[in-house]
């Protein structure tokens, strides 16, 4: 039986993902209780935070891997995405070509590169936004576990790798829209992806995939892996004198981390409605840890939490004094940090467990101890 | 094998770090059954000594065979610890955030890799075996607390019982006695001995009264390699060990 945050947080996603689309269709639009569909495209896509959130706080809150570029498997599940929505477009665009997104008509390009056969079949899309994501933290993770690097070191390569991916889609000839990325989509499975009833159904099945990537984690977690996994957080050396390989250990729960990131990635594509290489920027996974940070790391309902509070509170700060958001983002940083060790979940008394959680420690002091432990 | 059989075997094992021997062509022979302690001043090599035997440091030159044939400088820590060679810190090292029991689950002979253990359920056999050592341990009235908020004395039997739990044919124990009170020091010689009975011990200590009460054969290094080895009275009586640990 799941702890009670769990189930709350369960009842909380999927309970108020549905009624806000039930307001949003089976209400007049001047009804009081009408909720307009801009809300729907909002709550779609900080549920897709949420999922990037929860992968984060897999890696970094269980297995002591500080991601700084988890943002790129987010983006490239997004991108896997996009490339299907973009073959949906047809003979709809600008140029009218069938065969050809517009970007490349542009680009004078004659023929579709072979990256982007198989696109125009939702399954095999769907399968790319898994593997994708998840064959890249496989290698990267393979090559860096392998080699034993950890703490900031580690932090920086990942930083590296969104970085890197982040010039290469900038780049025309990649063949993914360069610095406009792919957007216009009108479609998805058949249904208009401008609709109220898409919008409401793309926000269901959001919530929908954070709770079973919820219950996801949560059984990897409490599982007797999840333990070895909070061992090797803490002690990694003692792990291998006791015949564990804590490389393969930290591979496993990357590359199921990548896979979330990338799903959240997918559904966030459609509801915002563009995909550009700005989601590989190293700021958007900073950012991620900064959620999770917030919420409480080693909690998974927290990174939830802190996902979704951030990002409400980004949405408002934005609208009423946009140049100060940044400066409102670092204050709470520091302020977290400072004074709420365990994110918002350390704020509630009963200390119910996921699984042990860290020793109290700073995102800041987790950073510092990670280079010389 | 018969008890008098080597088991492990440190052949002209030489360790340099920047210059610095740590080991000098140090070689010790350990055989089935045996307890030893190794004793010597800071520096003289103890530590790395382990680290050489359980994989963690790679000798410049030299072999460790263990169990008649297997050339340990050729393996890694899991590689080594599955083989059945277990090692105790001289800090206590364990899993903090995670109960006694817990802690034992995981140190328990067993599968180890991650697609057993992310669908592994605790069994009654575990359970009996983790029993069985929390009593030898006396840590029976411990199993929930989490191993973070246990006395220092008690952390170390902690990791001695995770030692058992591994199940070794060889246990290297690393200054076990430190920081403890003399009645603990007292249970843990006995308890050492009471393991001794089905498995080789190597003991590092730098507590005379700790290796005298042990009653086995000494090892004393200095600068990388053997100084003296024999009884704890004969090499108190060595002159060679007199003078570069004991007199001072």
């Amino acid at each position: 039986m799941p702890e009670r945050s769990i189930l709350i947080a369960l009842v909380a996603v999927l309970g108020g993902a549905v009624l806000l689309a039930v307001l949003n269709q089976a209400t007049a639009a001047s009804s009081a209780a009408h909720v307009p569909t801009y809300v729907i495209a909002l709550a779609g896509k900080y549920l897709c935070f949420a999922m990037l959130a929860l992968a984060v706080d897999l890696v970094w809150g269980f297995a002591g891997i500080l991601s700084l570029g988890h943002a790129a498997f987010f983006a490239l599940g997004g991108y896997a995405m996009g490339m299907y929505l973009m073959r949906q477009i047809g003979t709809r665009g600008v140029y009218g070509n069938a065969e050809l997104p517009d970007f490349m008509v542009f680009l004078g390009w004659k023929s579709l590169p072979w990256f982007w056969h198989g696109f125009e079949w939702f399954g095999f899309a769907m399968l790319m936004v898994v593997l994708v994501p998840g064959v890249l933290a496989l290698v990267f993770g393979y090559l860096a576990f392998r080699s034993r690097v950890t703490g900031v070191y580690l932090s920086i390569i990942t930083q590296a790798l969104t970085y890197a991916l982040l010039l290469a889609f900038f780049r025309n000839d990649m063949g993914f829209g360069g610095n406009n990325g792919m957007t216009d989509f009108k479609d998805i499975l058949g249904f208009n992806i401008q609709s109220d009833a898409t919008r409401s159904a793309l926000l269901v099945i959001s919530a929908v995939a954070l709770c079973a990537q919820l219950l996801v984690a949560r059984f990897v977690v409490r599982s007797r892996f999840g333990k070895v996994l909070i061992a090797v957080r803490d002690t990694e050396a003692r792990t291998r004198f006791l015949g564990y390989r804590p490389e393969s250990y930290k591979l496993v729960v990357w590359v199921l981390s990548a896979v979330m990131a990338g799903i959240g990635g997918a559904l966030y594509v459609p509801q915002v409605g563009i995909i550009n290489p700005s989601e590989f920027s190293p700021a958007n996974s900073i950012e991620a840890v900064i959620w999770v940070a917030v919420g409480g790391r080693g909690t998974l309902v927290g990174a939830i939490v802190g996902a979704l509070l951030v990002n409400f509170g980004k949405t408002w700060f934005t609208g009423m004094l946009p140049e100060f958001w940044l400066y409102a983002l670092g204050a709470l940083f520091i302020f977290v940090t400072l004074f709420l060790p365990r994110g918002v979940m350390g704020l509630f008394a009963r200390r119910e467990k996921v699984a042990p959680e860290p020793e109290v420690e700073t995102p800041a002091a987790s950073a510092a101890h990670e280079v010389t432990g | 094998m018969n008890p008098g059989d080597t088991l492990l075997y440190l052949d002209g094992v030489t360790v340099t770090f920047d210059g610095f021997r740590a080991l000098n062509a140090l070689s010790l022979y350990l055989e089935k059954g045996e307890m030893r302690a190794v004793i010597g001043p800071n520096g003289a090599g103890k530590t790395t000594m382990m680290d050489v035997i359980t994989g963690k440091t790679r000798p410049d030159t030299g072999r460790v065979v263990f169990d008649a044939n297997i050339d340990l400088t050729k393996r890694d820590e899991p590689d080594i610890a599955a083989m059945g060679i277990g090692r105790k810190f001289q800090k206590p090292t364990v899993f903090e955030p995670h109960t006694v029991w817990d802690n034992l689950l995981l140190a328990l002979a067993g599968d180890r890799r991650p697609r057993f253990s992310l669908w592994a359920r605790e069994t009654a056999d575990e359970r009996e075996r983790i029993e069985a050592i929390l009593q030898t341990t006396r840590l029976t009235d411990q199993r929930h607390r989490r191993a973070g908020d246990l006395s220092h004395g008690q952390k170390q039997w902690l990791e001695i019982g995770m030692l058992l739990a591994q199940e070794p044919q060889l246990l290297l124990v690393d200054e076990p006695v430190a920081g403890m009170t003399d009645a603990e020091t007292e249970q843990t010689a006995e308890l050492l001995r009471e393991i001794n009975k089905t498995r080789s011990v190597v003991v590092v200590e730098h507590d005379m009264a700790f290796v005298r009460a042990l009653g086995v054969k000494v090892t004393v290094l200095h600068e990388g390699s053997v100084l003296s080895e024999g009884s704890i009275d004969f090499v108190s009586e060595d002159p060679r060990v007199i003078e570069v640990y004991l007199g001072r």
